[in-house]
């Protein structure tokens, strides 16, 4: 698998770490209690076939932090774009 | 002809004799001779025992299909089991051993098993050995394991080096028979570059253009996401061994050729029995005739191509024996010039012989039974398409009737098969003959798992009916030749079994590695130090002057004490913590992970990823901070200092570094992307050390330019600077302790680290400074009740570490919400307490449990652990400890119970802060 990285081109996969889903969003509330929203934001993923959105860090290059659109049934990148 | 060498032909170097040794004994061969070929050129045809019934195997291919002819490679620990014998390619002192025979190759004890086999069918040791449970691990399985198997691991480290490169191109052609060839030419035409790959030892096509990249003996093995593909160099008789190549191509051409599969009949594993098309390729590659008398086994008009080579090379023909009711006239035509009989609507019942072929017995097609004299059954049952990689592309195969064997299915775009792969020319005039009946002997379909005929409906019949299943229950298809010969010889059986057609039966897929490949050669340079290199401290030098010993704390060599003449490891931390509470002492903290943190919403972001406020933080100041991942738990700790309004410095423990880091950019570019701020480590950059005790005051004070002021009042507890030392050297300033005594840490460039270091030793030397390392750090930590490492292990709480009056109520930061469930509060949640033994003398060890006393040693009644142990010299032994409801029961006893090592003991419960709880010792 390769990456497209929008700073450094094309890389292999050994330079990227994935590490979570990109299609949830931090809750704007402030935080001041643990609501349902927050118990979804950290824990409830949804594990639909077909297009993800996905976090990926560049770890071992520009250090930039990648969103991903991968299909998981065919590993298909279909884009790569800064957050 | 002496020996079974051709006096003429073949690619090998005949100017080049080579010596070699099989099971102890000395043969010769030529240069480009394989393993396989230079035994078949001295009348060697039985070079192993098979896997399970220990029968006498010789050489079945001329390739990386070989099932049966495995030997081990090389002595010691260079030994290499279970290599193909028709992969090796031969070289002066190669040393070759049969495997799995005892006491000799002829004489094996174990082909008992044989005899045996009515008892030892699929599934037998499933079956058999179930029960008693607990006799499974003690005893069958070693006695299975022993009898059974095939090579032996060397057992030792591989001595062997391996190596790994990427290689990019345009196109990537796989195989260079003559259509991966001319596939690579047309493609180099249009100007763009191609790698050509051949898993033989074939030399250079000639003429090609310099575009094409040409790899010989590479075997591409596997197909990755993104036209990644990893390919396998075997590098013969040289250092490195292999080197892996991974390959980056636009795309790619499979032309991978067809493997033959054989005819199916009784003691059809004897060595003797082999593929029609190994025969040629043994006597056009290697001018090697397998045999003097060989019969023809066939169900296709391809395999009839041997006929004529035989022939022109005055090799005997026992004759032809064709499944088909018809031969074909192109078969007939052949056999007429050759002189040769042909037995149509025939087909080998039995090849006989002991320890090799000697004659085969016939099915004729009127009925009766004739015996043919022979020393080697040549057979071929049809080719298949070469589509191993296909499947990796996720294309499943397709039955192809017309010639009767699978097909690729439909290849992603980018990716191509041609020729032989792609069914194209041949299988002519085929019909398949899946196995000869049920006759006396075995009928072997996957000869290197000794898997029969009735295995496979053996397993139809107990119900494994799915190919998998029956995959997994008899094993075939699996080890180092994946059932290359054998897959879909098995499938037709399987599917007459159970009375469907092939592409009803389904068929499995091939998964990589296409052929074995070391794990060595995965690793390529990155083991031991390569793997994980050692990081020296800035002050290393120093320390190895001093004496040190040194410890391995995640990716860093730390000092971990510096011990004197006569000292034990214990005696020295002990001397360096009492010399730091009385005087003063140096000790390098470098590893903490250091994040430079600029911009103009630095304190912002601060107040993001810390729990703690930080806007309100003064230039020149310096703050402790907890951070905690997003589900409420605790990530990381240390200080930051504000050097400038806009510019912060970060601590991470050493540990964490990497991962903060990472965190901290996450924050930064994707939570809070509108924040201006950036981000990078210094961690290497700086040399940090702390200097602490009563004297270090005076030990600073002789460092630093005028006119800085090192005094309480000038630069009080938590402030920090940037500043100069010894007449100009840059440097940073920060007064904090994580000794619990009067302290500072100084950075430098760190290239200056063991300067500082020696400048230091050198300005305390008046007040008996020590260099300290990471015991007496330890010691001196627990003693202050600083949560560390063991503590901060991913499971415990601001609440559990007392550090709950760190969490803001004012502002948003990560983990805020969820830590905030009351479950992650509750006062019955194991919490930091101190522990010292009621007898004064007790050692606590870190991991033992806490019970309450009289309770019995059970998971129920555990209420925590010790997380730090430690022997102060002033204090005694003393510990912290993760322990339910522990700061409501400060004062109590509890039993610590350590069965692992003997220990057994009654614990006062104290405060986790031993040593000087009010701090005065700090604003010293």
């Amino acid at each position: 698998m390769r990456i497209a990285c929008p700073h450094c081109g094309p890389r292999g996969l050994d330079e990227f770490l994935y590490t979570q889903d990109a299609s949830v969003t931090r809750p704007k509330d402030g935080g001041a209690a643990p609501t349902p929203e927050w118990t979804d934001y950290v824990y409830l993923r949804e594990n639909a076939r077909g297009p993800r959105r996905e976090y990926w860090y560049h770890s071992a290059g520009c250090h930039a932090w990648l969103v991903l659109t991968r299909d998981v049934s065919t590993h298909e990148i279909l884009s790569v774009e800064l957050p | 002809m002496t020996g079974y060498r051709l006096p003429t032909g073949g690619l090998i170097d005949r100017d080049r004799l080579i010596t070699f040794s099989f099971d102890g004994k000395y043969f010769t061969g030529y240069g480009g001779d394989t393993l396989a070929s230079a035994l078949l050129a001295n009348g060697v045809k039985l070079v192993g025992r098979s896997f399970k019934y220990h029968r006498p195997r010789g050489i079945f291919s001329a390739g990386s299909e070989e099932p049966s002819a495995l030997v081990e490679l090389g002595v010691g620990a260079y030994r290499e089991p279970n290599t193909r014998a028709t992969m090796v390619e031969i070289f002066e002192g190669l040393t070759a051993n049969s495997q799995n025979r005892f006491p000799s190759l002829r004489y094996d004890l174990l082909s008992i098993n044989s005899v045996l086999s009515p008892f030892l069918a699929a599934g037998f040791y499933y079956k058999t050995f179930m029960w008693p449970a607990k006799f499974w691990e003690k005893l069958y399985e070693p006695l299975i394991r022993r009898a059974a198997g095939l090579g032996r691991n060397a057992g030792l480290q591989d001595p062997d080096s391996y190596e790994k490169t990427t290689e990019f191109c345009d196109v990537l052609v796989v195989g260079a028979g003559a259509d991966g060839v001319k596939a690579a030419r047309e493609a180099a035409s249009q100007n763009i570059s191609v790698i050509l790959c051949d898993e033989n030892p074939l030399a250079a096509p000639a003429d090609l253009p310099a575009t094409v990249t040409f790899l010989a003996r590479t075997t591409v093995f596997a197909v990755y996401d993104g036209g990644t593909y990893a390919a396998i160099t075997q590098l013969p008789n040289a250092n490195p061994r292999q080197r892996l190549v991974r390959i980056v191509a636009g795309s790619s051409v499979l032309a991978t050729g067809a493997l033959e599969r054989p005819l199916v009949f009784a003691n059809n594993d004897l060595p003797g029995v082999m593929l029609a098309g190994a025969v040629s390729d043994y006597i056009t590659r290697y001018a090697v005739s397998p045999g003097r008398n060989i019969l023809l086994a066939i169900n296709n008009d391809d395999a009839a191509a041997l006929i004529p080579l035989l022939a022109a090379n005055g090799i005997g023909i026992a004759g032809i024996v064709d499944t088909r009711r018809k031969s074909s006239d192109h078969v007939y035509h052949l056999a007429r010039e050759a002189g040769v009989a042909v037995f149509a609507g025939a087909a080998i019942l039995a090849a006989e012989g002991k320890l090799g072929v000697t004659g085969a017995k016939i099915h004729l097609h009127n009925g009766t039974t004739l015996r043919l004299a022979c020393d080697i059954i040549a057979s071929s049952g049809g080719f298949n398409p070469n589509i191993a990689l296909t499947s990796q592309f996720d294309a499943k195969p397709v039955w192809n009737e017309g010639i009767a064997a699978f097909t690729a299915g439909t290849l992603p775009p980018g990716a191509a098969i041609i020729g032989k792969a792609a069914g194209q020319g041949i299988n002519a005039n085929i019909a398949s003959h899946w196995h000869s009946g049920f006759n006396p002997g075995k009928s072997f379909v996957d000869l290197q798992n000794d898997v029969t005929v009735k295995d496979i409906q053996l397993a139809n019949q107990e119900g494994f009916s799915s190919v998998e299943h029956v995959k997994r229950y008899t094993t075939l298809g699996m080890a180092t030749d994946q059932g290359k010969t054998a897959n879909v010889n098995a499938l037709a059986i399987l599917a007459e079994a159970q009375g469907k057609t092939i592409p009803e039966t389904g068929t499995t897929r091939f998964r990589p590695p296409y052929s074995p490949v070391s794990l060595g050669a995965l690793a390529g340079a990155h083991k031991g130090k390569t793997f994980k290199p050692t990081r020296l401290a800035p002050t290393h030098e120093f320390s190895t002057e001093q004496g040190a010993t040194f410890i391995e704390t995640g990716m860093w060599l730390r000092a971990q004490y510096y011990p004197r003449p006569g000292e034990d490891w214990l005696a020295a931390a002990q001397r360096e913590v009492t010399t730091v509470r009385n005087a003063v002492g140096i000790c390098d903290v470098t590893t903490l992970g250091k994040i430079d943190i600029q911009g103009p919403d630095a304190a912002k972001f601060l107040e993001c990823v810390y729990t703690n406020s930080w806007t309100n933080l003064a230039i020149g100041r310096v703050r402790y901070g907890l951070m905690l991942r997003e589900d409420g738990f605790v990530m990381d700790d240390g200080t930051t200092a504000r050097l400038g309004e806009t510019h912060f410095v970060m601590t991470t423990t050493t540990a964490n570094a990497g991962k903060v880091m990472q965190h901290l950019e996450f924050c930064a570019q994707v939570l809070w992307p509108e924040l201006d701020v950036s981000l990078i480590s210094v961690t290497d950059q700086w040399a940090q050390i702390a200097v602490a005790g009563p004297q270090s005051r005076a030990t600073i004070a002789k460092l630093v330019d005028a006119p800085f002021d090192v005094s309480n009042e000038a630069f009080p507890y938590m402030g920090c600077a940037s500043l100069t030392i010894c007449n100009g050297t840059p440097a940073r300033l920060f007064r904090i302790s994580f000794s619990g005594e009067l302290a500072y840490e100084l950075a430098v460039p760190a290239r200056y680290g063991n300067a500082l270091a020696a400048k230091l030793m050198e300005a305390g030397a008046e007040f008996g400074i020590t260099p300290y390392g990471t015991e007496a750090l330890g010691i001196m930590r627990i003693e202050k009740g600083h949560a560390a490492g063991p503590e901060l292990n991913g499971q415990t709480t601001a609440h559990d570490l007392g550090l709950h009056k760190l969490l803001s109520k004012k502002k948003d930061f990560i983990g805020r919400a969820l830590a905030a469930r009351p479950v992650l509060t509750d006062p019955a949640r194991q919490t930091l307490v101190g522990l010292h033994p009621e007898d004064g003398t007790s050692i606590l060890r870190a991991g033992s449990h806490l019970l309450p006393i009289g309770a019995a040693a059970t998971a129920e009644n555990d209420q925590g652990h010790i997380t730090s142990a430690a022997r102060s010299p002033s204090l005694g032994p003393i510990a912290l400890a993760l322990l339910t409801n522990g700061p409501a029961r400060i004062g109590e006893k509890i039993r610590v119970y350590d069965p692992v090592r003997q220990g057994d003991c009654i614990a006062v419960i104290v405060h986790p802060v031993h040593y000087d709880p009010e701090g005065a010792r700090l604003h010293a």
